[in-house]
């Protein structure tokens, strides 16, 4: 037995060793997560913590209900008392904002959520299982995906105008959104289903399920984290559109709905340029964090798979 | 005469350098064929690219030259530093993968003409090209196809012919028959063997398969961790290895027809992260002493034109010829 | 004597192109095979590739099914009429090792998890008995169950790797082990290091190789037994010895002609002056 064992060497020369030197050096500390840290997604990072910070913490400290209108003097400045003034219904900018910031992020992570279960659970069983199963299931996605999603919410708003509850909005996102990931995941898994490894979990005696959750599943981890946040992207977004057309529950406050009462109320002609100036920044900002989160998080998962 | 002096070529990471060739120095003799064999990270491929040329970031030739011998048209003589403007004129590459390395939208008339520097008349280029190939053992039509459209081996004699249609004084192979079937790769090296023997260049041949390198090479150099440890003719290489772990490599080899027992090399080569002193391969030697592991040994010409880095070598080789 | 591995009229035909315009490809034409033994034995199939070997061994591991044929390992019919089922049964008897062994592993997961695994669900092992059957199956294979628990794919050498994964196929104690080239992608050097390994576990531990290679040298080196095919045709069978030393046909003759040895020269070296 000791004539084919080979002599005792520690891990990192272990993986070092037998690299050649084109190979980017092993980090076998799995516990620190410094390889994910790149500028763009800790800036990202930074800026998502602040609005999300900010827009849950603070609504506690609100004075009043800041949707109530004629609180307030009507076109107020900046002041030291309204750091953003206020609109023409006598709301304070700022807390009018910070709630909408609130809301259009629960929105965006409710049907990030829902889009990423959905379209996970469906890509994972369509591209493993495949067979009949997968040929209707993939007919479902397509039929899903060719339907365009703002004319639809558009005709639905116009029919049940007004009555809209602020969550049905979510709802019909998610139903119409996760059409896209889910073909996406599937190709994932059409591909990993064919490598040594999942024959060699089912020679190790595990089943279907067994082999989706550990064996596929965390090879597709990487796109999921990236997938969610670019679906909260596209909720706030759509909604925002949404509410700026008038087609949403425009008493609730949202980053859409603040710019459509602003437009509404000629904001750029009355002078009182902060009410649609703040909601427009605050929504490219929160954007742009967004947008930086899911990139970093992209290129550090990328720069991860040239190591082993 | 392409002269190696103390080289060493580096890769330069996030992480820290390592040398992946640690100080070569050699003669290669014009006209040999020089087989190059070593385990993976030893260094073979890196020392080819070096060679070659091919030295783009992170790699570096951190130290050390190399003179060719020969000179470009204007009569320059050729070095490390200007080898890249003599590409395909005298010196040329053979790849692994030929599916990697042609064009898989271009025809393969096409892919010829393309050279730089070559003649501006297509049409004649193309003539020659066509004569040329049929010399090779490849049918005209040959350059009217697709590359998919071709067998591993006729690809590879492509891959040949590109590389030596200007008749390049130095020709590098790189693992060239190591995706061929094994009937295939026969009459690929016996091609080579051909093509050598009437242009009279010098080749370098890496393979892992000392098969290969017993029927092929005229000179052999092995590597190990980055360092050349044994380099000699062919024969003497093979009959009466000075080194252990040439020896080894050899005895790990079964052979048809050889029912004698067989052993892989237990082990793994040192890493080339860490500072390393001695004999590198001191951990595997089974005749490794204190002095080994304190003092590495040099290349040294134990007999005539045949080197080792060993400090036993000598004896062994006394030794083996008492034998 | 027990039947170890028989084939009869195994065929597999994929079919490439679309509706209006196919073509055949036989990967699999009409095999026939029969091993008999009382004793564990090592099948070599050899062939360079497209000669239909892998696609043998994806069929016997059933991960391919044949077109037509049958095909029996022991007692367990694994191709054809009378197939058993899917399940313990035949994972129990049959067992791969595969070419690439870091892909063999998910990157994800600890490599003994998969030895665990095949302890408790395979093999039916509660944890304490698989804990022991795990320690066991690293140490036949010369490694210590310390050094392999809980690391990933990347902290062990190609040679390591496909010992920890020959060691998981011998956990359920198979009847046969079915190795797809299983040291084409580890270095020369370290090839006996594996190769002499399966003779080590036949003999002692009393498991059959079915071992598929393009490598003559080492089949020659292990196998009682040598099949040789070309084309998705079984063109050569019988007592590796004979065969390599008189081989009866054309194809086999060629492949034995071209192997690059270090004993005779293809060409006879002219004295050239260093």
């Amino acid at each position: 037995m000791s004539d084919i064992r080979d002599t005792a060497v520690s891990p990192a020369d272990l993986a070092a060793s037998e690299a050649t030197p084109e190979a980017k050096p092993v980090r076998r500390d799995r516990a620190s997560w410094l390889w994910l840290l790149n500028t763009r997604l800790v800036l990202g990072l930074i800026i998502i913590l602040i609005f999300i910070v900010g827009s849950f913490v603070l609504p506690f400290f609100a004075p009043h209900d800041p949707a109530q209108q004629a609180t307030y003097m009507k076109n107020l400045k900046i002041t030291p008392a309204h750091w953003l003034g206020t609109t023409a219904l006598g709301q304070d900018t700022l807390w009018f904002l910070i709630f909408s910031i609130r809301n259009s992020l629960i929105l965006g992570i409710f049907v990030g959520l829902g889009i990423s279960a959905i379209s996970t659970a469906i890509g994972l069983s369509a591209g493993y299982i495949g067979g009949a199963y997968e040929r209707i299931v993939m007919l479902i996605v397509d039929s899903f995906i060719t339907i365009p999603l703002l004319p639809i919410l558009i005709i639905l708003g116009a029919l049940i105008r007004g009555n809209n509850n602020f969550f049905t909005i979510g709802l019909i996102i998610v139903i119409f959104g996760w059409a896209w990931n889910a073909r996406t995941i599937r190709s994932m898994v059409l591909s990993l289903r064919e490598r040594e490894f999942i024959n060699m979990a089912r020679f190790s005696g595990a089943g279907t399920l067994a082999i989706l959750v550990r064996e596929v599943f965390p090879y597709v981890s990487a796109y999921l984290v990236v997938g969610f946040i670019n679906t909260i992207l596209f909720a706030i977004n759509t909604e925002a559109t949404l509410a700026v057309i008038g087609m949403s529950k425009v008493d609730v406050p949202t980053l859409g709905s603040i710019i459509f009462w602003a437009l509404n109320y000629n904001a750029l002609f009355t002078g009182n340029v902060v009410w649609l100036v703040a909601p427009i920044v605050a929504t490219i900002t929160l954007f742009l964090g967004l947008f930086l989160t899911s990139t970093g998080f992209n290129a550090a998962f990328a720069s991860r798979r040239g190591v082993a | 005469m392409i002269r190696l002096n103390n080289v060493v070529a580096r890769y330069t990471t996030v992480r820290g350098s390592i040398n992946a060739v640690d100080g070569v120095t050699l003669e290669i003799p014009d006209g040999c064929i020089l087989g190059v064999a070593g385990e993976s990270g030893c260094g073979k491929s890196t020392l080819m690219k070096l060679i070659y040329g091919d030295v783009t970031s992170p790699m570096s030739l951190a130290s050390g030259s190399i003179e060719y011998g020969f000179a470009d048209g204007k009569g320059r003589a050729i070095t490390s530093d200007n080898i890249r403007d003599v590409w395909f004129n005298r010196i040329s590459y053979i790849p692994q993968s030929s599916m990697n390395s042609l064009n898989p939208v271009v025809k393969i008339g096409k892919q010829f003409v393309d050279f730089p520097g070559s003649d501006p008349d297509k049409k004649r280029v193309l003539a020659q090209v066509r004569e040329y190939i049929g010399k090779l053992g490849l049918p005209a039509e040959t350059l009217d196809a697709y590359p998919h459209q071709l067998s591993g081996g006729m690809r590879q004699r492509v891959m040949i012919a590109m590389a030596t249609f200007f008749s390049p004084d130095l020709i590098l192979a790189d693992e060239p028959t190591t995706a061929l079937d094994v009937v295939v790769q026969k009459d690929i090296l016996l091609l080579l063997m051909d093509l050598q023997e009437q242009m009279g260049n010098t080749i370098l041949l890496v393979s892992h398969d000392m098969g290969v390198h017993y029927q092929v090479t005229t000179r052999m150099l092995i590597m190990y961790a980055a360092k050349a440890v044994e380099y000699g003719d062919s024969e003497s290489v093979f009959q009466a290895p000075l080194h252990p772990y040439t020896r080894m490599l050899i005895s790990s080899l079964p052979t048809i027809g050889d029912d004698r027992a067989r052993d892989g090399i237990p082990g793994r080569p040192p890493s080339l992260w860490q500072d390393l002193h001695g004999c590198r391969f001191a951990d595997r030697c089974p005749l490794a002493t204190a002095r080994c592991r304190a003092e590495e040994p040099m290349l040294v010409e134990h007999k005539p034109g045949h080197w080792a880095a060993c400090h036993y070598a000598g004896e062994l080789a006394d030794r083996a010829e008492a034998a | 004597m027990a039947v170890i591995l028989k084939t009869t009229g195994l065929n597999k035909v994929y079919r490439l192109g679309s509706f209006t315009r196919s073509r055949e490809i036989r990967a699999l034409n009409d095999i026939n095979i029969h091993v008999e033994s009382d004793r564990p034995v090592i099948v070599s199939v050899v062939g360079e590739s497209g000669s239909g070997k892998t696609t043998l061994a994806k069929t016997l591991l059933r991960l391919v099914e044949p077109s037509s044929g049958t095909a029996t390992i022991y007692d367990n019919v694994v191709a054809g009429k009378g197939v058993t089922k899917l399940g313990r049964d035949f994972l129990g008897a049959v067992q791969p090792i595969f070419q690439n062994p870091f892909e063999a592993f998910s990157r994800y997961r600890p490599v003994d998890a998969y030895l665990h695994e095949t302890a408790t669900r395979v093999a039916g092992l509660d944890k304490a008995q698989a804990n022991d059957a795990v320690a066991e199956a690293l140490a036949a294979v010369g490694l210590d169950a310390v050094d392999v628990r809980g690391k990933y794919t990347n902290q062990f050498s190609g040679g390591e790797l496909q010992r920890v994964s020959i060691a998981r196929a011998l956990i359920p104690k198979p009847n046969l082990i079915i190795a797809d080239e299983p040291v084409s992608m580890i270095d020369a050097s370290r090839r006996m290091i594996i190769i002499n390994l399966f003779r080590k576990l036949k003999e002692e531990a009393g498991r059959s190789f079915l071992y598929i290679t393009h490598d003559l040298a080492t089949a020659y080196y292990i196998s009682d037994f040598v099949a040789v095919m070309s084309k998705g045709t079984l063109v050569e069978f019988g007592p590796a010895k004979e065969v390599m030393s008189n081989p009866q046909h054309s194809y086999t003759r060629l492949l034995l002609d071209s192997i690059p040895t270090t004993r005779t020269r293809w060409r006879p070296r002219a004295a050239k002056a260093a």
